[in-house]
This record gives C-alpha cells, sequence and structure tokens, in this order.
C-alpha cells in the first residue's frame, strides 16, 4: 500500500507491503543504505534511526507503524545540531574502525544528548549498551560523546606512542 | 562505491588521456624469499599524480577496520616525499598479478609490505627526481623532495610533481631492490597518527560496504541453508514460493563445502531482499543430513574426556623423558584445559554482489583473501580465474571469517543462473552464525615438574583437537614449539584426534586466542607452586636473551622479556596481587604482555583496566590507529572469555540464531580504560590486527583467580 511519511525532512510515499520493516524500506525503496542491518531483531543496533525524534531500531519498526511520522537517519543526522556535533566528534577522535556500526551509534549518541545533554560516565554506558561495536571502539564512542557534550575527557590517554598528532 | 581509478599499465595510459598525467611502475619484487614456495609479488601502477598535484595512491589490501586502507599507501607516500595533504587513498580492484599478495589476515600487512610499498614509492620518486634533473641540465644527486615537489637547492629552482609527472612516466623505472630509502629519523608520515581515510563517508551513512551496493536491475537473494553442516539437497518444493509476485527464482546451489554437483544452499531470488527472506518460510526443502546428525557438543565433550584417558594418539614434540623427569620432580602440577567452538559474528552479514554477461563474471566482493576467493568460485563455478574481475569493498568486519569464500561461490553460481542480472546475495544473522567457519574447540591435559629451585624440569600436555584424514582441521593445530616445549628440558606433547561435520576456519589470532589461555592460565599455576608470580617465572623461564626456534618464526626470549618488564613497570606491578592477572604471548610476530585489573562486586566480575605493552619492532606506522587495534583486540578477547560466548551444536546443528544466544561486549562490559605502550626494538615492524589479543583473556582468567582462589580452567569462563 501507499504510505507517507517525512525523511530527513523531506517528504515521501512509498509502495510497500505494511509489514516491511522501516529499515529495508529506507534501504531498498528509498536508496538509503546508511542505516544498516545487523541482526534483524533489534539486538545490536545497526539499524538506529530517529522516529519522532525517539531513537528506534528500524529492523523493528514496520513501514506501517512510521506512516505520517518524521524519521531522521544518519544521511541526514547533521542538519540536526547535536547530530552535527556528534558527527563532527566520532571524526575528529577517528572512532570507526570497520565502521560498520558506526551509523547506529551515532544516532543513539545524539538521542542521548538531545534528551541528557550532559550525561554521566554511567549514563552514556547504560544508553549506548543497546549498539554493538564488533571492532569494540567503546573508549572512543565513550570519550567522542562526552566531546560532543563539552565534557572534560575522562582519560588522559597515558602510554601513547610519541609523535602523536591528529592528522 | 568508487571505481578502482589505479588499475594496470593499459588504464594508465587512458587515465592519462584524459586528463591527469601518469606515473607507472613496472617492477617485479619477489617478497619473503626466505619462505619456501612463497609466491613472487609483481607490483606497479600504485601511484598517479593528479594535474593538481595531489597524488592518488593506490590501496591494494582490503579493509576491514584494521586501517590498512591508511598505512600501505603511508608508506608509499613517505618515500614519494609528499605531504599527506595532496594524498588521495583509493582501493584498488583484486588482481594480485598486478598488485601483489592482497590478503587481510595473519597481521601480515606491515612485514609483507614494509619494505616493497616504501620501495614503491621511493621509485617513483626516483623517476621523478631523473625527469627534473634532464629539464634542468643538472646531475640528479644535487636534486632533494619535499612536500610533492623536486628542489635543486643550489639555484632555487623547484618543479612540483605535476609538472615533471609526464617526463618522469617515461623514465626507466629503477630497480627496486636497489633504491634508495629514508633513514627513519627522516621520516616525516610514517610515525605520525593519520585517521581513517573513509571516516567522513562513514559519519554521513555514504555506501561503502558490500552490503550498500546498488547497481541498475539489481536483483537480491536470501540463503536457505541446510541447518547442519555437511547436509544436501535431496527435494525442492518451490512452488509456493515462485507464485510470489516478486520472486525471480529459486536457485540451488553449492557453498563450497559438500562434493561438487551436490547442493547444500538454496537461493530465493527476488527484487527485494526482504520479500526473498520472508519468501524462505513458504519454501519446502529435504535434506539428506543422515551422515552428520550425530555431531553435537555434548559428544565431543565426552569423547574428548574418552581421548584423555588414554595416551596419545600421536606425538607432537618430545625432548628428553617427561616421564622420568615427572617421576623425580620436587613437585607436579596437573590441570586440565579446554575452550569451546566461536564464531566470528563479524556485524555486516556474510554477502557478495555479483554479474555475469557474455561468459564473465564480476564481483563486488567483501573478502579479506580475493585471491583465493577467486580461486574458490573459479572451482565452484566452473569458471576460468581470468574471466573474472573483483572490486573490493570496505568490509563491516573481517576477524578471519572473510578468508573463506562460500558467499563468493553462492553468489558466482546465483550470477550465472541470472545471466545479465547483477545479483546481491545476503545472510541473515541466523544464517551468518549457523553457517560460519568457527574457531575449532580444543581440550588439554597437562602437567608441570618443578625441581628443588622452582625450575621447570618436565611438560607434558595432550591436546584432543579435531583432524580429517589424520591432519588437523583449519585451525585446529598446534605448534610444535609451543611455549615453554623448547627451552624445557623434558617435554612431550602430544594429540589426540577427533570428527566433527563443522567447517572451521581462522578466528582473529587463530590458534593464539586459545593456546594463550591454555599455556599462560596453566603457567600460571606452575608458578604459584614454585612460589613465584608468572612474570617472575617467565623471566627464569625465557633465561638469556637469544632467539629460539620456533614454528615458522623463531622467538626472541629478549623481546619476550622487554614487554614483560614494561608492562610490570608500567602497571606497578609487585608480585600476586588480589586482582591483578597477567598474561604473555607471542603471536603474528608480535610480542605482547598485558595486566587486567578487576574487581568483584554484587556476584559480577568488572574489568577496570588493562595495561598492554608491545613489541612490534622499530616502527610504530600509525600510532592512532595502533593503539586501537591493541584496545579493540583486547575487548575482544575479554568478550570471548566473559560473555559465555559458545557455539553449541546438536544433531549435527548449531543452535545460536542470534546475538542473544552469542553475546558480543557492549559498552557496559568495557574497561574505563586500555593504556598501550610500545617497546621499539630493532627489528622489522610487524602487524597489529591481532597480536594484542591472546594474553588478555588468560590475565583475566588469573585475575580472577587471585580474588576467588578457584581456578578457571575452560572458556568460557564461569563468572563466579
Amino acid at each position: 500500500m501507499s504510505i507517507a511519511l517525512t525523511v530527513n525532512g523531506r517528504k515521501r510515499v512509498v509502495e510497500a507491503e505494511t509489514d516491511k520493516p522501516l529499515l529495508w524500506v529506507l534501504r531498498e525503496d528509498l536508496d538509503m543504505p546508511g542505516t544498516k542491518f545487523g541482526c534483524g531483531a533489534g539486538l545490536c543496533g545497526a539499524c538506529t534511526v530517529h522516529l519522532d525524534g525517539e531513537a528506534v531500531r528500524s529492523c523493528q519498526t514496520l513501514i506501517a507503524d512510521a506512516a505520517g511520522k518524521v524519521v531522521t537517519t544518519i544521511e541526514g543526522i547533521a542538519a540536526n545540531a547535536i547530530g552535527k556535533r556528534v558527527s563532527a566528534a566520532w571524526a575528529a577522535l577517528d572512532v570507526p574502525q570497520c565502521g560498520y556500526c558506526q551509523a547506529g551509534q551515532i544516532m543513539s549518541a545524539t538521542a542521548l544528548l538531545k534528551q541528557n545533554p550532559k550525561p554521566t560516565a554511567d549514563d552514556i554506558d547504560g544508553w549506548m549498551s543497546g549498539n554493538i561495536c564488533r571492532c569494540a571502539t567503546y573508549l572512543r564512542i565513550r570519550a567522542a560523546i562526552r566531546h560532543a557534550a563539552g565534557l572534560p575527557a575522562e582519560i588522559v590517554d597515558a602510554g601513547q606512542p610519541s609523535g602523536e598528532q591528529m592528522a | 562505491m568508487s571505481k578502482a581509478a589505479i588499475l594496470n599499465r593499459r588504464s594508465f595510459m587512458v587515465a592519462s588521456l584524459a586528463g591527469g598525467a601518469v606515473l607507472t611502475l613496472d617492477a617485479s619484487v619477489v617478497l619473503g624469499a626466505s619462505a619456501p614456495g612463497a609466491q613472487p609479488d609483481v607490483l606497479n601502477a600504485f601511484v598517479r599524480i593528479n594535474a593538481d598535484n595531489s597524488v592518488t595512491i593506490g590501496a591494494k589490501n582490503p579493509e576491514i577496520g584494521q586501517g590498512v586502507k591508511v598505512m600501505l599507501p603511508m608508506l608509499i607516500a613517505e618515500e614519494l616525499d609528499l605531504a599527506w595533504e595532496q594524498v588521495i587513498i583509493e582501493q584498488t580492484d583484486a588482481d594480485e598479478k598486478v598488485y601483489g599478495i592482497q590478503t587481510a589476515g595473519g597481521s601480515s600487512a606491515t612485514p609483507r609490505n614494509w619494505l616493497p610499498m616504501r620501495q614503491v614509492g621511493a621509485a617513483a620518486r626516483a623517476m621523478l627526481i631523473a625527469a627534473a634533473a634532464k629539464q634542468w641540465g643538472v646531475d640528479a644527486a644535487t636534486l632533494s623532495t619535499a612536500r610533492g615537489a623536486v628542489l635543486h637547492k643550489m639555484s632555487g629552482k623547484s618543479l612540483t610533481y605535476a609538472s615533471l609527472a609526464k617526463a618522469a612516466s617515461a623514465e626507466t623505472p629503477p630497480d627496486l631492490a636497489k633504491v634508495a630509502l629514508k633513514d627513519p629519523t627522516a621520516f616525516s608520515i610514517i610515525g605520525q597518527s593519520k585517521v581513517g581515510v573513509d571516516v567522513p563517508k562513514i559519519i554521513k551513512g555514504e555506501p561503502l560496504f558490500g552490503i550498500d551496493m546498488r547497481l541498475p536491475g539489481l536483483v537480491h537473494a536470501a540463503v536457505v541453508k541446510c541447518p547442519s553442516h555437511g547436509g544436501t539437497v535431496v527435494a525442492i518444493d518451490d512452488a509456493a514460493v515462485k507464485a510470489i509476485p516478486g520472486v525471480i527464482a529459486v536457485v540451488a546451489v553449492n557453498s563450497g563445502y559438500v562434493p561438487l554437483g551436490k547442493s547444500d544452499t538454496v537461493l530465493i531470488v527476488a527484487d527485494s531482499w526482504w520479500k526473498a527472506s520472508k519468501a524462505r518460510e513458504k519454501l519446502a526443502v529435504t535434506w539428506d543430513d543422515s551422515a552428520v546428525r550425530g555431531f553435537s557438543t555434548a559428544g565431543y565433550e565426552k569423547d574428548a574426556a574418552g581421548l584423555l584417558a588414554h595416551a596419545p594418539q600421536t606425538s607432537l614434540f618430545k625432548a628428553g623423558d617427561a616421564d622420568a623427569a615427572l617421576a623425580n620432580a620436587a613437585k607436579v602440577v596437573k590441570a586440565d584445559y579446554e575452550y569451546p567452538f566461536l564464531a566470528h559474528a563479524t556485524l555486516e552479514p556474510q554477502n557478495c554482489t555479483a554479474l555475469f554477461k557474455d561468459g564473465k563474471l564480476e564481483m563486488w566482493a567483501p573478502s579479506q583473501s580475493p585471491g583465493n576467493g577467486r580461486a574458490e568460485t573459479a572451482r565452484v563455478c566452473g569458471i576460468a580465474p581470468e574471466d573474472m574481475t573483483i572490486h573490493l569493498t570496505r568490509i563491516g568486519g573481517g576477524f578471519g571469517r572473510r578468508l573463506l569464500h562460500d558467499f563468493m561461490a553462492i553468489a558466482g553460481q546465483a550470477a550465472k543462473a541470472l545471466p545479465g542480472k547483477p545479483v546481491k546475495v545476503l545472510y541473515d544473522r541466523t544464517d551468518d552464525f549457523r553457517h560460519d567457519f568457527y574457531r575449532p574447540a580444543g581440550w588439554h591435559r597437562f602437567s608441570a615438574g618443578l625441581d628443588a629451585s622452582g625450575a621447570i624440569v618436565a611438560l607434558k600436555d595432550h591436546f584432543v583437537t579435531f583432524a580429517k584424514d589424520g591432519k588437523p582441521i583449519r585451525a585446529a593445530e598446534m605448534a610444535a614449539t609451543e611455549f615453554p616445549g623448547p627451552v624445557v628440558p623434558n617435554v612431550d606433547y602430544g594429540v589426540s584426534y577427533m570428527a566433527t561435520n563443522l567447517a572451521t576456519g581462522w578466528l582473529r589470532a587463530p590458534t593464539s586466542n586459545a593456546m594463550a589461555f591454555v599455556f599462560q592460565g596453566f603457567l600460571d599455576e606452575v608458578a604459584e607452586a614454585a612460589g613465584l608470580d608468572l612474570p617472575e617465572l617467565m623471566r627464569r623461564t625465557l633465561g638469556a636473551s637469544r632467539e629460539i626456534p620456533g614454528g615458522r618464526v623463531p622467538f626472541h626470549t629478549g623481546r619476550a622479556r622487554g614487554v614483560i618488564d614494561a608492562v610490570c613497570k608500567s602497571a606497578g606491578w609487585k608480585g600476586r596481587e588480589t586482582g591483578r592477572g597477567f598474561g604473555f604471548y607471542f603471536s603474528h610476530l608480535g610480542y605482547f604482555a598485558e595486566v587486567v585489573d578487576v574487581t568483584i562486586a554484587d556476584g559480577a566480575v568488572k574489568v577496570d583496566k588493562v595495561w598492554v605493552a608491545g613489541d612490534i619492532g622499530s616502527q610504530v606506522i600509525n600510532p592512532i590507529n595502533a593503539r586501537h587495534q591493541v584496545q579493540g583486540s583486547a575487548i575482544e578477547g575479554l568478550g570471548q572469555a566473559m560473555l559465555g560466548q559458545k557455539i553449541v551444536q546438536e544433531t549435527g546443528v548449531v543452535t545460536a540464531e542470534n546475538f542473544g544466544d552469542f553475546a558480543l561486549m557492549r559498552m557496559d562490559g568495557v574497561p574505563r580504560e586500555i593504556a598501550v605502550e610500545f617497546v621499539k626494538t630493532d627489528f622489522p615492524p610487524t602487524g597489529l590486527g591481532e597480536p594484542a589479543l591472546p594474553p588478555v583473556i588468560p590475565a583475566l582468567a588469573n585475575a580472577i583467580y587471585s580474588i576467588t582462589g578457584k581456578r578457571h580452567r575452560r572458556l568460557p569462563l564461569e563468572m563466579i
């Protein structure tokens, strides 16, 4: 059936079966592959998007339930002030390794800072533990969230090789 | 996905006509000359000088998150004397005849490419200098280079590489083996931290990965696999599936694991992967898995116990007389250790896109080893390897899973069945868990004898593992030189074998990820019996600084000692203390010693901090990425030990379906800090994808023991 929704500020109408997950509508029907398929069961967080401002797992969100709603994906997150800060922190701290989970991580982190601008270390760990990073970039995800939130760095990284500088 | 701009000489000529001047290199380098049977690597065409004096450098190896897409170009850029800002990095296609070995495995990219990639850069620089010398009519020896320009200091003249590129490309490439390389003190790129080249795209969600591949007319395939490894198709009832609108075909294929001519996988091809996936419930397949239904985790455990009760079937390594030495020992320590099968669980599920047209197969493959993928696809699909073109995509996690190429073989067959239509094959999470190439389980029965001074005088290990036709299956072997065997006077390493239907493979730090736990865990028990801590037992056992023969490579006791001392100093190690554990391991040419601090509160083990000291030789090429690799390795090792990770099999079938059955580390389990230091030694630089992982597991187990007083001899660790 025909379903209308707003994606990254743009009104879209898709022809899709009502039980098709939002994830696959984004990837297949709207040609937006930034949102990633990881588990199809809401367990890894790779497919995280914002639905009316809330972080949801798009693999568990039926397109029928997104009808008339506002969806933000990784492709559009930098249009949001907090999302822009989070993305910039991700780049500045060289967070990604393989990078596959990072769209979902950035979407979750942005949702966290929207409702909790100055999270504690435990807040960050608790909120972000729905997102798996198989490469285990967690130390930098923590640091990037703090950086985006304007919080001081948790660790002065001792023992790093000399000559280190960002480039 | 950018088509690689750097292909071969012909492509270069085309590229040069199209715009930017081009610098070609035709040079042959024989790598690993000391390794018998090593393939010669033929290198050329890594460098293109663009009209704006930017320089495109080809990154030849698959990028799985290990940072090689930045690291290899750094080596070329250094010797080409560029400013890093000039560099544009492009992933090359897979073509080992042009680029040499293109494998993301074995932490091999650094040791294999450290000199050749620098030589490629230096050769290009020499050609630019030669061109400038001709243009100015001066001796090339009077010229220097900096930041992408050739300089003549006496006259103050300079020319950009871009202005010299055309003339330089006509120069005869120098002999790579003789081209002058920079003194390391002059490095300006190597040793400086460079961030990931694809990060700007990753944070915008731009398509990069195999799963993101898009082509006009692309169709999608979901897989139905025989639940038990080794079972094959008897009959398919696909009438209900074919009646679904959008379903294009149902194709029985061979993943490469069963004999050719049989099928173990059925593909449903549709105009949407979601549709194909959903259609699977309407597909009825009759499987013949009678030969493999008897395999189970419980069966392996029972059989291993039975084998351990007898003498080993075969000897792996013997020195002196271990039985006699044990009989005369002042103290004897005995213990059994074991570890389970593990999955790789890359976050990007296995996938591959393929197009068969006019007898040629074109693939977009997230492969860690495209040369092997080409051979395997050719074998299973009946296509000549030279009739295949393989494009490399960014890879959403490797960990060894994508060194084996079921996904390519399947995609090739799907494409052949649908000529002219590009097909993307994608596993779902359950397919991915149930049809992995698993880290094999293993069992060890140890005895060690100490003399009155506390020195190890005897060591026996009976290792039970999996074999076929009398030989260990993939990644199920143990090195005859497993430490401390080579430095103990009386040693008896024996092995017994049993069978499995599971396909096995290399998981990050293969064999080492298990052996480190087993040997360093047991040695901590031996140390305690000797009245020592493990670092001190290691120092005494290592003895004087020297090189001793290893399995494939020698083992340097001084380098081992160096990292042990370094981590003990950093962590403030004061001997046995409650809440601390230590582990050391040498793998993939890297020496790593680690200390883990844990606390136990409310019945839960928490890792507070990890200290790592590593020796990967004289140079850390990209320090920021080096630290990331080490930290990620340590966290992965903790995850293997702490989260109950274990692949369980019943009636031939792996039971895990999703991350609820096989947990990966999440942020709330990660220590606050992992401190990383490198001990620099005068040895050629080596890789970092793997060697930091193994020692963290015994360090953790030994730390928990220091609190509970209960030895942890089985992975995953029972968390109290």
